[in-house]
């Protein structure tokens, strides 16, 4: 069976290269501080199962401390000028689609054909992670389609992906430390200190009341938390199972779902959602590092009025 | 409540613009002493989750081709692509890819659009270039703007989209969660009501691209006069 290893092999192999790349960029003045951060990066994926808990602890710490202090810079791979782009775009036509589109039909057509296949008895994608080792599988297929459809150099992966790499920096990495953050939060039980404030402090006499502090709620304690899904068990287990559902008898299926999409709009308005908010603005090299979130702000606040107002018609009936 | 400092240097840290990476581990030393543990006990929890999370990483894989490809012009090409197209102007163009992305969302196939595989390299140009279309070129700020409601779009469009199919993550939760509730439901009962959302999510989007669309084009306008 295929399992995710297989996959961390492969990003463990390509960081460590964006490492030995980064470290020979004359042009990057902190090429060591490169080289270090995807290095770090490249030694989780290949290693992060030997290092002990402590290890990986120290590693993330590593992590930190190079972004904190300002080491990361950006490599600068040689690379084709914009004059020559547009060129190249003339030449090649709709043909530069097809690396791009590869992705998605590489990963449709592994998730409909692999992910069935048994071999030996046992399947061969491991169920769980079939979307992500399709994922992987189709990154290889696409980059092959396209260095041999747009004859591109046989390092420009690597040094394409670090250029890429570089412009979004320590962002990369931002959603797996969150992640782990959650982690420690959950230790510590700052979820359930949270829910009890809520319970114990708010109104929740009408139908109306309840309705709204399970949905703002549910937003906002999704931008403290990051993650709706760390969000739902603690107002869900306070306020949306024992008011609305068995007080006031609303349908489980529609306040629970309404509610986590009520969650889903507090994701949109916070920084803590960092691989859908912070992410993008470095990836599209924008200026101000909170773009997308102010964005996204005026849609979350209308749709989250309107999550209230279908909850209330639609959970009630 | 001493619990919550963690929470506290989060928003701080994040709201002084302090490197995250390094707010967030401060955050959980500081949330771990407040509740009682151990700094070194601390840090290993946060090591142990961070490489239990390492799959949220390994779509990282995608940047070597996209990277290829706009090396070849791809960027410059979906520019073109859009240029032919003199009247679609970029609201239409991102509403059309909203749709796309929640109906793919839908159905599970959350993975085959994305930040880095299809924003960076297609739809953001596009949208500039569309954006641009029979007008003069976007100041830095509306540019800046443009790309960030593309972003911004594909966020809205997958977050509302993938809680319809019923073997995403967060339907599989609730219906765990309701089990120990002692609420037995089925994952389908849960995806029907994702679906009035997704619809108001599409109008409530799409309403607030066509009047930036709108603002954007009468100030270009005023530039004018």
């Amino acid at each position: 069976m295929i399992k995710l290893g297989v996959v961390y092999v492969l990003a463990g192999l390509v960081f460590a290269a964006f490492a030995l790349l980064s470290a020979t960029d004359a042009r990057n003045p902190r090429r060591l501080g490169n080289a270090a951060f995807w290095g770090l990066v490249a030694l989780s994926f290949l290693a992060g199962d030997r290092l002990g808990d402590l290890g990986n602890g120290l590693l993330v710490l590593g992590l930190a401390l190079i972004a904190g202090f300002g080491l990361l810079g950006r490599g600068e791979p040689a690379t084709t000028t914009p004059e020559e782009r547009v060129m190249l775009a003339r030449r090649f036509g709709e043909k530069l689609f097809a690396p791009a589109l590869t992705l998605p039909v590489v990963l449709v057509l592994s998730l409909l054909i692999l992910k069935p296949l048994h071999v030996g008895g046992e399947p061969l994608l491991d169920p769980k992670q079939a979307t992500l080792i399709s994922l992987a599988l189709a990154a290889v297929v696409a980059v092959a389609v396209a260095l041999i459809l747009l004859k591109q150099p046989l390092i420009s992966p690597l040094q394409e992906g670090r250029r890429l790499m570089d412009v979004v920096g320590w962002a990369a990495l931002l959603p797996q430390v969150l992640a782990a953050l959650g982690a420690v939060f959950a230790l510590a039980g700052v979820g359930n200190v949270i829910g009890d404030l809520v319970t114990t402090w708010l109104p929740m006499d009408t139908r109306a009341a309840a309705v709204a502090v399970y949905c703002l709620g549910m937003a906002g304690f999704t931008m403290i938390m990051g993650n709706a899904f760390a969000a739902f068990p603690v107002l869900t287990a306070g306020v949306g199972a024992p008011i609305l559902i068995r007080r006031f008898g609303g349908d489980p299926a529609a306040v629970c779902a309404i509610g986590m999409l009520s969650g889903f709009c507090g994701t949109l308005m916070t920084p803590l959602a960092a691989n859908f908010n912070l992410v993008p603005p470095a990836l599209l090299e924008l200026k101000d590092r909170y773009a997308v979130i102010k964005a996204q702000i005026p849609t979350a606040l209308a749709l989250l009025m309107a999550n209230m107002v279908l909850m209330y018609v639609l959970a009630f009936r | 409540m001493l619990t919550l400092l963690g929470v506290a240097v989060v928003v701080v840290g994040f709201a002084a613009r302090f490197n995250p990476l390094l707010v967030v581990v401060v955050a959980a030393l500081v949330t771990g002493w407040a509740a009682g543990l151990p700094p070194l006990q601390v840090l290993a929890a946060l090591g142990k989750a961070f490489n239990e999370n390492r799959f949220v990483s390994a779509a990282l894989l995608v940047l070597p081709v996209i990277g290829v490809a706009e090396r070849a012009g791809l960027q410059e090409r979906a520019r073109m692509l859009i240029g032919r197209f003199r009247r679609l102007s970029f609201a239409p163009l991102l509403i059309g890819y909203m749709a796309f992305r929640q109906m793919t969302a839908a159905i599970g196939l959350t993975s085959i659009a994305g930040q880095a595989q299809s924003i960076r390299p297609m739809i953001a140009p596009m949208a500039e270039a569309a954006a641009e279309s029979g007008s003069r070129p976007l100041s830095a700020e509306r540019r800046e703007k443009v790309r960030a409601l593309a972003a911004a779009t594909d966020n809205v469009a997958l977050f509302f989209g993938e809680d319809i199919f019923i073997a995403v993550g967060s339907i599989l939760l609730m219906v765990g969660f309701l089990a120990q509730e002692g609420l037995n439901l089925d994952p389908l009962q849960l995806s029907v009501w994702a679906i009035p959302t997704a619809v108001a999510a599409w109008l409530i989007h799409s309403a607030r691209l066509m009047l930036i669309e709108r603002r954007l084009r009468s100030e270009a306008g005023e530039d004018r006069a």
